[in-house]
């Protein structure tokens, strides 16, 4: 799919996005609006996925480590056929399939129930470990948030995947340069972020992470055969990205946007 | 108790190709037949035991049978979180080992004492706590756990701690192992007060009481008939672990008979760590002492319960 149209797309999800958070009054948008052009890459025309396999035992795996950003995944599974709209129409309800925040095999596609942050990569190098010991070629995707980048568990995962030569697990990271209530940089030092990948034994590169070439020609690094280093992808993002309104601004990590907002938004993507 | 586990877990790699284990940077030398009969098997995942634990989960996810390895407090305390979420939310079938479990390193002092990991284990839902008497219990444990559709937590001594059991006993999760028959008191053994459990019953044989001793090789979930049977038929029930009166096994007794109706009769007494931190230098023996667990300590107390 060219550029345009995957901007189509990234458009027309950042606008069911919103109207989700409208709609079910759940928080975290600008954590999702971010990393909605990370998901567009990866799942039209990167990970090796069929949703109507949703369980080969060869699929890529993608872990959303920073399940926040939930409503992001449940659209992007959503468009590519892994389930039914109803799921998404029922989303946050009581008893529905899909929560805020996923559960375990809530629904096809989801790998792995996150939320608490610092988790996923850990899983993901076991599944991609697990990958090497079974003769699968299939291929492990982790999608970190530069808040979660905080939590020590992500520094002795990052350690691990050098050690055990894993060149078969990517990394992205969402940098959107905001936490839950402050700057990155400021509350824990995070830059030079691709340099401290680099140090910890990872082959990294930077890019803007609304640029669907640059995500790509990052991405594709990590097909490369025989590779021995796993792969970190710091991705420059804008909280909010896509509503001139919500870029940038931290309210929006809590904030549920209401009619006016939605429409004044949707007007803005062009998915009116 | 660690070198049957490395033994045993070894002749179970020989059979099972889906076996992996990961340890914490401890077991030097321990797991080196296991590494030339399952190469690429082993794990040494450094001094990182999160990482350890989550990574098993993805492993677990993809079809792996992982077992973690590492010191008993290092493995439960500070990765509390991987093992709820990961493993017991996910429903994760990793095995964890717990290696040198309550009092077994107490020369190391309290940052290697592991007397509260039980306790915050048994919380989480679907976890099954085990902690088996001897290393004959500990091999048919093993087994168990992993024919066991969750995480298993198993919390071991050191080793050269003394057998109890003749032969290996027939162990099932959720089962205790009777191994004298009593009439007035029963002592429910966890872990490895197992060999103490045996001394106390003897002394208060000797005085012409009637002891029996159990070995409750599973604390989750906890053999409740035998239980019953107990609290019914005898006059003084004890409970002995190298673990806090707090959460463990005299914890988890308690919570079962406060539901029981009037005819559960006999008395409980617990024995186990006080509800404190232990600051002096010690030895195993010597912490022993200071926690009450030894066989003059539990029989005068059963005796004196008794009496009273």
């Amino acid at each position: 799919m060219d550029h345009t149209k995957l901007k189509h797309v990234a458009a027309e999800l950042r606008g069911e996005v919103i109207e989700l958070s409208h709609r079910a009054k759940t928080p975290h948008l600008g954590s999702s609006l971010s990393c909605i052009d990370l998901l567009v890459a990866l799942y039209w025309g990167f990970l090796r996925i069929d949703p109507k396999k949703a369980d080969s035992a060869d699929r890529d795996r993608f872990i959303l480590s920073k399940g926040h950003a939930a409503p992001a995944l449940y659209i992007t599974l959503c468009r590519r056929g892994f389930f039914s709209p109803q799921l998404l129409a029922d989303y946050a309800k009581d008893g529905a399939a899909l929560a805020e925040q996923p559960a375990p095999h809530c629904a096809p596609g989801v790998e792995w129930a996150t939320g608490s942050l610092g988790h996923g990569l850990s899983v993901g190098i076991g599944m991609a470990l697990a990958a090497r010991i079974q003769k699968h070629d299939y291929r492990t995707v982790v999608l970190l948030s530069d808040g979660e980048c905080n939590e020590g568990s992500v520094w002795e995962a990052a350690m691990f995947a050098a050690a055990q030569k894993l060149g078969s697990i990517t990394v992205l990271v969402d940098y959107n340069k905001w936490q839950a209530t402050g700057r990155s940089e400021e509350v824990m030092a995070l830059a030079p972020l691709r340099d401290k990948w680099e140090a910890f034994g990872w082959e990294s590169y930077e890019v803007d992470g609304h640029d669907f070439g640059q995500i790509r020609a990052a991405l594709v690094r990590g097909e490369l055969p025989d590779r021995t280093k796993p792969l970190a992808i710091v991705a420059h993002t804008i909280k909010g990205r896509g509503v001139s309104f919500m870029e940038d601004d931290n309210n929006w990590h809590y904030r549920i946007p209401n009619a006016e907002e939605l429409a004044a938004a949707r007007k803005e993507l062009g998915v009116e | 108790m660690r070198n049957a586990f490395a033994d045993e877990i070894t002749k179970i790699a020989q059979q099972r190709e889906d076996m992996v284990l990961l340890s914490g940077d401890i077991g030097n030398r321990l797991f080196d037949k296991f590494k030339d009969v399952s190469p690429g098997r082993f794990f040494n995942c450094g001094v990182a035991e999160a990482n350890m634990v989550g990574v098993a989960a993805g492993m677990a996810a993809s079809g792996l049978q992982p077992v973690c390895y590492t010191i008993a407090s290092f493995l439960t305390y500070r990765v509390i979180e991987q093992i709820r979420l990961d493993l017991g939310y996910h429903h994760q079938r990793v095995i964890l080992v717990g290696t040198g479990a309550g009092l077994s390193y107490s020369s190391l002092g309290s940052t290697h004492h592991s007397v509260e990991d039980m306790g915050m284990l048994r919380l989480i839902p679907g976890l099954a706590v085990l902690a088996p008497g001897d290393e004959k219990e500990l091999r048919p444990a093993l087994h168990a756990a992993l024919d066991y559709p969750g995480p298993v937590y198993i919390r071991i001594g050191k080793k050269g701690e003394p057998v109890v059991h003749e032969t290996e006993p027939e162990f099932a999760i959720g089962k205790a192992l009777r191994l004298r028959e009593g009439k007035e008191v029963w002592i429910l053994a966890l872990g490895n007060t197992l060999p103490l459990a045996v001394e106390a019953a003897t002394q208060l044989e000797s005085r012409g009481v009637s002891c029996g001793v159990a070995s409750m090789g599973s604390l989750k979930p906890l053999d409740t008939k035998l239980l019953g049977d107990v609290f019914t038929s005898a006059k003084v029930v004890a409970t002995l672990e190298e673990h806090s009166v707090l959460g463990g096994l005299g914890t988890a007794t308690a919570e079962w008979l406060a539901a029981q109706p009037a005819q559960a009769k006999a008395r409980l007494v617990t024995f186990g760590t006080p509800d404190e931190f232990l600051h002096a230098t010690t030895h195993q023996p010597s912490a022993r002492e200071w926690a009450g667990l030894t066989s003059a300590r539990v029989a005068g107390r059963i005796a004196e319960k008794l009496r009273n």
